[in-house]
This record gives C-alpha cells, sequence and structure tokens, in this order.
C-alpha cells in the first residue's frame, strides 16, 4: 500500500526525522493560510499524489508571497498530474501540501528496501541525492552504499554512523544522520514498511538536516496488525476497478487489451496472459480469485470483469486444487443469469469437481463456449474477441 | 525412488481442527500419506481425521514421532507455527499459508540458522501448494488425480501452473518422482537449487522441470548451478513474458532489480547453462516428453 508524501513524513517525524514546517489543505484559502501560519518568505507548493516525479509533472512550485501560493493551490486543485510513473490517466489532485523552504547546500538519497536475496532490510544511500535511484545507480554506481540489517539485533549504532561517514555530512550533523538512518529502520520494522526513502535529504546552508521529500509503502499482508497505517489508504489514487477488486478481497490488474481474464493463481494468471499474446490477442484485465473461491466470490469477480468497457470477451481458466470447479461454474452461471452479457465468455475448467463444473455449465443452456485446453482457450477467446469487435464496428456503421 | 517424502513419511498437520485444516488433511489421508497427527493450541487431547490432536508440536513429535509437518495455519500465526516446527527439530515442513508478513518470514529465517546445518529443517514455501511424490504420500493442497509415478522432478514456484504443466505430461503419459512447490512469496525457505542438489542425487528422476516465473534472481542462481555441476537435462518455462513491469514496485527497489529478472533475462541464462526453455505454456508437457525420449 501507498500513501502520501505528508503523511510519510508525519509518521517519519514520530521516529525522530527533522521535517521542515508545513500544512495539508484541502483549497487554495487553507492553503494561503497555512502559508502565513508557517511563516517566512518562501514556500513549497506540492501536489499530494501517490506517485514520485512530481516536479517533472508541474505537481511542486517555489512560491514567494502567499497570493502566489493561494494561485498554484488554485492550479494544482483538480488537475490531472501526469509524471513518469502514473501511465497516461494520471492522478488527480485532492490536497495540496504547503512547506517552508529551506536552502539547500547538499541532496543526499536515503532508502531502505526489503532485499529478497538478503532475505532481511536493506539501507541504500548516496551523496548523489535529488535524482531518482535509477538515474544515480545508472550514472553514478560507485556512489551507491549498501548495508544489510542483521534482524536478530536490528541496526546497532557503528552501522548507521559508518552510513553517515560515508554519505560525508558535516561533522557537525554526524550524530543528528545516525537518529535519521536509525530512525527509518525503526520505522521500517515498527510499521511492516516494504520500502522507506528520503529523497532528498538535505543538509542546509544554516548547517541543519532535513528530509525534503518522504515516501513509504507498507506490506498488504500486515495491514491487519496495522490499523494506524491501514486508514491512511486514499481510494482516490487508486485504479477505480483495482479499488473494487481490493474491497471485495479480490486481486485485479487493468491492462490495455481486450480479453477479461479470469485466473486462479498469480503463475497461472501471467502464463494465461502469455497464452493469449501467442495467439494474436492481448489481456484487458486479469483477475486472480484465489484459492477456496465461493460460487458468490466467482459471481462477484465475474461482474467486476465484464464492467470493464474494453473487455470484447471473457476467459475463465480455473485449475482447482483447493477451489472447486463446480462452484466457479454455479458462481458464473448465477452472475450471467442475474445480469447476461452482451460479449462471448470461453471457459476452461480442470482439477478438482471438473466433471460437476463442467455439467453445470452445460445444463445451464447458456451460450458459453467450452474448452478442454490451455491452447484451445486461449485460441477461442482471441477469435471471439476479434468477431465481437468486428460485429460491434459493424452494428456503428449501420446505425446512423 | 522421489525427494523429502514417500510413504514412510511420518506426517502432523498444525492447524488440523480449521476448516482447511481438517479437509485438506482428510484428503491426504485418503491419499494413502501417513499423517499421526495434529496440532492445534487448546484442543490437545481431542482427536481429528482420525489422528490424535495436541496442544504443541513436541509434544506430537514425542508421541508419534512425527517427522515432517505441514502448516495450515491462518497467516497471523503462520511464522509462529513454522518456528516451532523448527524448534521441535522436525525434518520437513511445508508451509501452505498464503498472505504472511514480509518480516515475519525474515524473522523466521533468521531464527532457523541457529541449529547446525545437519539439523536444520527443509522449509518449503510459505505460500505454495506443497509436495507429492506420486503413489506415496502428499503433503499439500494438489488435486492428486493428475499426478501419476514416473521419471520427472517438477520444482514450481506457482501451484495452479504446476497443475497445468502435471496435466499435459499426463495426457503424453509422463509422470513424475516428486512433485515440490517452493512458493510465490518474496521470502522463501528452499530455492530452486536446493531443489535441484536433491535432484540430482535422486535415481528415479531423469529429468527436471522448473515452472518459473517473473521476479527474483533464483532463476539466475540456478542457471549458475545447473552450469557448473547439474548431470541432468532441464526443462524450464518462465511466466510473465507478457506482464507488465511492475507498476507497484518502489523507487528504492529499482536499485536491486539486477540482471537477470525480466523474463526475457531469464530464458537467456537458463538458455546459456543449457536448459531447454519452453516459450508456449501449451508446450510444456509435448517438450518434456520430446527431451525425455531423446
Amino acid at each position: 500500500m501507498d500513501i502520501h508524501e505528508y503523511q510519510s513524513k508525519e509518521l517519519l517525524s514520530r521516529f525522530g526525522i527533522p521535517i521542515p514546517r508545513g500544512g495539508l489543505a484541502y483549497s487554495p484559502e487553507q492553503a494561503a493560510y497555512r502559508a502565513r501560519e508557517i511563516g517566512g518568505e518562501r514556500w513549497v507548493v506540492k501536489a499530494q499524489v501517490h506517485s514520485g516525479g512530481r516536479g517533472k509533472a508541474g505537481g511542486v512550485a517555489l512560491c514567494h508571497t502567499e497570493n502566489e501560493v493561494y494561485e498554484t493551490a488554485d492550479k494544482l486543485f483538480g488537475a490531472r498530474l501526469v509524471t513518469e510513473q502514473t501511465g497516461g490517466t494520471g492522478k488527480v489532485v485532492y490536497r495540496v501540501y504547503i512547506e517552508g523552504a529551506v536552502s539547500i547546500a547538499k541532496e543526499l538519497y536515503l532508502g531502505l528496501v526489503l532485499d529478497r536475496t538478503a532475505e532481511r532490510i536493506m539501507v541504500v544511500a548516496s551523496q548523489s541525492g535529488g535524482m531518482e535511484i535509477n538515474e544515480i545507480s545508472r550514472t553514478r554506481p560507485d556512489s551507491i552504499i549498501r548495508s544489510v540489517i542483521e534482524p536478530a539485533v536490528g541496526m546497532p549504532v557503528f552501522q548507521a554512523r559508518e552510513i553517515a561517514f560515508q554519505l560525508g555530512v558535516p561533522l557537525a550533523l554526524i550524530n543528528e544522520t545516525v537518529e535519521v538512518i536509525s530512525g527509518c529502520y525503526q520505522a521500517f520494522e515498527q510499521l511492516d514498511a516494504t520500502m522507506v526513502e528520503i529523497n532528498p535529504l538535505v543538509v542546509t546552508e544554516e548547517g541543519s538536516l532535513f528530509a525534503l521529500d518522504a515516501k513509504m509503502t507498507f506490506d498488504d499482508n500486515a495491514l491487519f496488525r496495522r490499523p494506524d497505517v491501514a486508514e491512511l489508504r486514499d481510494k482516490s489514487q487508486e485504479d477505480p476497478r483495482e479499488t473494487r477488486a481490493a474491497d471485495r478481497g479480490l486481486s485485479y490488474v487493468g491492462l490495455d487489451g481486450t480479453i477479461g481474464c479470469i485466473v486462479n493463481g498469480g503463475g497461472l494468471a501471467m502464463a494465461t496472459m502469455d497464452m493469449i499474446k501467442l495467439s494474436g490477442g492481448s489481456a484487458a484485465n486479469f483477475l486472480d480469485i484465489g484459492g477456496g473461491a465461493s460460487p458468490e466470490r466467482m459471481a462477484k469477480a465475474f461482474r467486476l470483469v465484464v464492467s470493464d468497457q474494453n473487455v470484447a470477451a471473457v476467459l475463465i481458466n480455473v485449475f482447482a486444487g483447493i477451489n472447486r470447479c463446480d462452484w466457479v461454474a454455479e458462481g458464473l452461471v448465477q452472475a450471467i443469469r442475474r445480469d447476461p452479457v452482451g460479449v462471448p465468455i470461453v471457459v476452461r475448467l480442470a482439477g478438482a469437481y471438473v466433471d460437476e463444473g463442467r455439467r453445470i455449465i452445460s445444463q445451464s443452456g447458456l451460450p458459453i463456449i467450452h474448452a478442454s485446453t490451455l491452447a484451445e482457450a486461449a485460441t477461442r477467446v482471441v477469435k471471439a474477441a476479434q468477431s465481437a469487435n468486428v460485429a460491434n464496428d459493424v452494428s456503428r456503421l449501420i446505425k446512423p | 525412488m522421489s525427494v523429502l517424502v514417500d510413504r514412510n513419511t511420518t506426517v502432523l498437520v498444525q492447524g488440523i481442527t480449521g476448516r482447511n485444516g481438517s479437509f485438506h488433511a482428510q484428503k491426504m489421508i485418503a491419499y494413502g500419506t501417513n499423517v499421526v497427527a495434529g496440532v492445534t493450541p487448546g484442543r490437545g487431547g481431542s482427536r481429528v481425521c482420525g489422528v490424535p490432536v495436541f496442544n504443541t508440536v513436541k509434544e506430537a513429535v514425542h508421541n508419534t514421532g512425527a517427522t515432517a509437518s505441514v502448516i495450515l495455519v491462518p497467516p497471523p500465526f503462520a511464522a509462529d507455527a513454522i518456528m516451532e516446527a523448527a524448534d521441535a527439530a522436525m525434518k520437513l515442513c511445508v508451509a501452505i499459508t498464503d498472505g504472511i508478513p514480509a518480516q515475519d518470514m525474515i524473522r523466521v529465517k533468521r531464527y532457523m540458522r541457529r541449529y547446525r546445518a545437519e539439523d536444520s529443517m527443509r522449509l518449503l514455501g510459505p505460500n505454495c501448494a506443497g509436495i507429492i511424490s506420486p503413489g506415496k504420500a502428499m503433503l499439500g493442497i494438489m488435486p492428486a488425480e493428475i499426478y501419476t509415478a514416473g521419471g520427472v522432478g517438477l520444482i514450481g514456484r506457482s501451484g495452479t501452473l504446476s497443475y497445468e504443466a502435471t496435466a499435459q505430461m499426463q495426457t503424453l503419459g509422463v509422470g513424475l518422482s516428486s512433485s515440490v512447490g517452493i512458493g510465490g512469496d518474496q521470502i522463501i525457505g528452499s530455492s530452486f537449487v536446493d531443489i535441484l542438489k536433491l535432484f540430482n542425487e535422486d535415481k528415479d528422476t531423469r529429468l527436471v522441470l522448473m515452472v518459473s516465473e517473473i521476479g527474483g534472481l533464483q532463476e539466475s542462481q540456478a542457471a549458475e548451478f545447473i552450469r557448473h555441476g547439474f548431470d541432468k537435462p532441464v526443462v524450464a518455462y518462465v511466466a510473465g513474458a507478457s506482464a507488465p513491469k511492475g507498476r507497484t514496485m518502489g523507487h528504492a527497489g529499482a536499485i536491486i532489480s539486477a540482471f537477470g529478472e525480466s523474463a526475457d533475462e531469464k530464458v537467456e541464462l537458463l538458455r546459456e547453462a543449457g536448459v531447454t526453455v519452453v516459450c508456449d505454456p501449451s508446450e510444456i508437457g509435448a517438450t518434456v516428453a520430446a527431451v525425455m525420449n531423446s
């Protein structure tokens, strides 16, 4: 799960990370008021969307008067910010963060990630802050400091001190840098994060240390025990299709093609997408029903997949082990009876209770196309999607 | 022969009194697996699926001599259950549970290092379908009817995709020595390399099929291992060639996504190591059969 910059800063400040004075605004009036509250002569107005690269996309601006803060915020509210990471549709700005500007002497990079090879938390740092980490690793790979944390004892002070010295901060700021690095580790560990990133961590001309930008992501599997983190979720920043699926306990990925896919298990889902591509089609989405899916769950999954306007045909490919083919079939038949759909449906069932599942589908009398293998399923659904597209085009042509 | 489990393996099920636990324990017993005990804290003294239930794993081991454990415990308690199995000196632990927090698994892996290598428990999973040696024992949740005994050793990161490959092989009369699920999570108990070593020693395994996918560096490590000292033919399928690049992948994560994580790079590394890589997922069975007969 992702959260906003201002939320990350609020969480990190509880772990002793110094952040500039700032305040959140939901309107231009509030933004100007926040600037007055913060004081000083320069403010940074920052669009709060779940994405990096906001500066380049015009989501961050330096302002010199309260009026300028008002004007900038006014332009940002309701705007769709398209960054390198959001994709073409971008993300809408509903919240703006106002922060007192600081004079930067030095920009550093500090990140903590879950390193799956070491099976531990790893600190990644560099003296070349301010740019994206992949850019740092491309242009200055030798500047990258890596340090893996031993989980049994946590992070000893010397380890944070080594990193602080390697970062080359002024001697007077070494202890404070150590506290920032240790604080980030505490936050990562105690809040079940999967990433903490401060970029840049700056040394100001006055000789203080500040986290100028902050980003945190969290382990979805651990949200059950982190209710205060879970409530920071902002659904306005998610793909609405993915949100609806997540609210129903389903895992959904939206894509750009024309075939809606319902599959069980991530590996089989990827193989099904590969197969569709090899057969000349492309997936509009795929939905993983997971294990032990009830007929109700299957019906919900089906309605969600066909609600996508781009779907010209649906493929259901379930190889049941912990699932039951008869429940999948029952859910599908239920969903279609309640809400008939205009697109062709191809079903391939295998594994547990497959005969019962196939019987339910054939006895339903619904126009469902049967397939017995993965290859057959992909060929049939691609063909069905193509003819459905042609039919749509023809009907559009005939209509005045 | 087979790897890790056979008819003599004595099995206990952690979480046996739960809905999933009892359902799958029943199926394992029906398959002929030698399930001797169950463990659910607070339910000791009762009987489920015809076997005695104990409060702790040590108690179960003491009374029944179980050597392998299947974890069918809900995610919040699963990491603790795995550590309990390790401390009771189980030889093998098969963690089926999906959704264990990553930091819990960091702790589990660290905890398991307190034992000497020769006493250390072999962990499969979490988030895997389990292990089956056809005709001998099943410690998992797979549909048993698609498995026949034969000469292929299967190692899979994905349960359902392994079923797909197995069913394709069965249609062509190709069976398995053992099918080992290693799990789809970021932090797992055993890697491709760990299981390749076991199959290398197994006389009945003539060929190994790797059912793999994008993400992580396991395949590049496997390629390295196969190149230096794996004697049997290997066939592999890497799922996700058409998958979009990780959109949820965090920034700092980019730094550790080294060469070898995408499907194309994995295919390249495996091919260089002499592995027969299948690109069409509907041709996995046919390719295995062709390599077996060549």
